[in-house]
């Protein structure tokens, strides 16, 4: 058999640990041990899971600074919800329903990163963490008075103060309903189709990093001038991870909102893109496993720490600090070291 | 009408090229190229052409210039005023990224490796426009992708061969010792196919053996691939060795062009660089 190199290694573990850690939530699941509270926690891990890997491919793999991760999850969300409503007649199943809202909400995100792209990223310097960082609360203001509603005539969209503004037909019914956000959301989502958008996130970014494109997006990273020096345009490149990234979480979006009964614009907050920062940050820049497994863990926490109350989210600073004191001591990393050796086969040294 | 009244210049561009080159299109030519930074002229009058298989070498004090020469030729800077083109073809406007692809290549003087990534790695990375499939054949992983692949592979090891350091494929770049990281660095810019190879102290830091095998390595380099290198260089073992041509550059203007010897043996060039006792000592640790 051919001898695997070290980045496939890695991808096939990565795989391997996404699909181990479904099962065993099925199986958890089958058994009739997970409490309900977790059992609502699965398709938004599977969510956050797919944001860290997507912004990894920016701060982790690309090396730029993005703050507004969740204003792309927030497009995507609020598209999705209005295109599994309008595509309500046309697709009756759900399950397609779901991946054309996906497609739709991806698109849309997409767009927002060219947009938010073509200017910033021939800048050098920290300009994208603070031009993502006004965009995620552009797009948070701007969903606050966004009125979207369906009739007998199509779509209706207004940006003023009411739903009335939209002027609906008695048969009308508002789909979003400026701040208080989308109600009464159809359930299309599902674990298996959070895991499903996990391996094919997983399928586009493993793949790309693995390529000749996903070379030069290391090489810009690494250094711009010699990328530059034998023919790798930068912001071309930049610009194919950047907006890449905002696809998946526009994706990640819809799949989050479509399991939702509500969902206020208020979510995506800053707060949410620091979380899915400190995701990516804590599982490792560049690593895509420590993504998934730093997302699932810090999604499940904060109800695993239910028992101390009033003190939960103390406990959880405590555990986001020991996990970070943890993977970077030297004694850890030395073990790690020693077990990598019958892993791989060989020392590379 | 004042076209009759326009006042003539002499233009003083005496280019030299070893006799093989004459024939054929100069690979690079400077015509009064020169760049301000502020009111610094950092480089001025600058004119040479550079044959097609010529090897040169630009030699100078610390700050005289060379290495914003270098710069300017890939686009790192913008010239203030001249021209430089490349294979017959001007290169105004051009950007890094373009001049790469018209076929000029480069090393750093302070190395700038990958250092995160794999040797091989570096190499295809240097190979990227040579490898020709799309991002969508690379994501789904279609059969021209596995096909371009391959022949990356090959291909980087083939390189890597030249330096016999095909052994050291799977190592981190930023490992290797710092002899091995300049001779990766010549590699990578080979992989990017040029036609003119510009080497920015390639012995820098290496010791006499090393040297030696680097210019045996230069030489052979420039016959395997049929191109121009031009490079910077202090050792005047290395020089004087391999250069066919030897431009002289003190406070960013051309003091002297000239073969090996004559250059040696350059009054001016002797008081403003090489030193007096130079031609007597190097010839005395020649034999």
């Amino acid at each position: 058999m051919k001898k695997l190199s070290r980045a496939a290694k890695t991808d096939i573990f990565t795989y391997l640990l996404a699909t181990a850690g479904f099962l065993a939530a099925q199986c958890i699941q089958g058994a009739g041990l997970m409490s309900s509270s977790l059992k609502g926690q699965l398709v938004p891990i599977c969510a956050y899971v797919v944001m860290a890997i997507s912004l990894n491919l920016t701060v982790g793999i690309l090396g730029e600074l993005s703050l507004g991760h969740a204003g792309f999850m927030s497009i995507g969300s609020f598209s999705g919800v209005v295109a599994a409503v309008a595509l309500e007649p046309v697709i009756p199943a759900p399950e397609i329903r779901l991946a054309s809202a996906m497609v739709i909400g991806a698109v849309c995100a997409g767009g927002a990163g060219i947009l938010i792209g073509v200017p910033v990223l021939r800048l050098r310097g920290d300009y994208l963490a603070i031009v993502t960082l006004a965009f995620g609360e552009i797009v948070l203001n701007l969903t606050n008075c966004l009125y979207v509603g369906t009739d007998s005539q199509g779509l209706h969209i207004s940006m003023l103060t009411s739903a009335e503004a939209l002027g609906l037909a008695s048969d009308g019914r508002v789909i979003i309903n400026g701040p208080v956000g989308a109600s009464g959301i159809t359930r299309l989502s599902s674990f298996t189709a959070g895991f499903i958008l996990i391996l094919i996130t997983l399928f586009i970014v493993q793949n790309l990093v693995n390529s000749r494109t996903g070379r030069a997006i290391l090489a810009v990273r690494d250094n711009r001038i010699s990328a530059e020096s034998v023919g790798i345009s930068v912001t071309k490149h930049k610009m194919i991870a950047f907006v890449l990234s905002a696809v998946l979480a526009g994706a990640a979006g819809v799949l989050f909102a479509l399991n939702m009964n509500t969902i206020v614009p208020t979510k995506f907050n800053f707060n949410t893109s620091i979380l899915i920062l400190v995701f990516v940050v804590l599982g490792g820049l560049g690593k895509i496993w420590g993504s998934i497994i730093a997302a699932a863990v810090l999604t499940v926490l904060p109800e695993a720490l239910r028992g101390f109350s009033n003190y939960r989210m103390l406990a959880y600073a405590i555990v986001l600090i020991l996990i970070m004191l943890l993977t970077n001591s030297p004694f850890i990393k030395s073990v790690l070291g020693r077990m990598r050796v019958p892993f791989n086969g060989r020392r590379n040294t | 009408m004042n076209g009759g009244q326009t006042q003539l210049t002499p233009v003083p561009n005496v280019n030299f090229l070893p006799e093989r080159d004459v024939g054929f299109m100069p690979i690079l030519e400077c015509r009064s190229l020169g760049i301000d930074f502020g009111g610094l002229t950092a480089v001025n009058d600058f004119n040479l052409a550079i044959g097609r298989m010529e090897i040169a070498g630009l030699i100078g004090p610390n700050g005289a210039g060379k290495t914003t020469v270098f710069n300017l030729l890939t686009k790192v800077y913008k010239p203030t005023r001249g021209a430089i083109l490349l294979n017959g073809v001007d290169t105004l406007d051009k950007t890094s990224v373009q001049v790469s692809k018209m076929g000029i290549a480069r090393t750093f003087q302070n190395i700038r490796l990958f250092v995160n990534l794999s040797v091989e790695d570096n190499v295809k990375i240097g190979l990227h426009n040579q490898i020709k499939y799309s991002e969508i054949s690379g994501i789904l992983r279609l059969p021209s992708y596995w096909r371009q692949e391959k022949k990356a592979r090959d291909h980087a090891r083939e390189l890597l061969s030249i330096f016999d350091m095909q052994n050291l494929a799977e190592m981190k770049a930023g490992s290797l010792p710092y002899g091995a990281q300049r001779r990766l660095e010549i590699v990578r810019a080979l992989a990017a196919n040029p036609s003119l190879l510009l080497l920015d102290e390639p012995a820098a830091g290496m010791n006499p053996s090393e040297t030696a095998e680097l210019m045996d390595n230069i030489v052979k380099i420039r016959d395997t691939f049929q191109i121009a290198i031009f490079l910077i260089e202090h050792d005047m073992q290395l020089v004087m060795g391999i250069c066919e041509g030897v431009c002289v550059v003190n406070f960013g203007n051309i003091i002297a062009k000239g073969t090996p010897n004559e250059i040696r043996n350059n009054p001016e060039v002797i008081e403003a660089y090489l030193g007096k006792g130079f031609a007597r000592d190097f010839e005395s640790r020649k034999h």
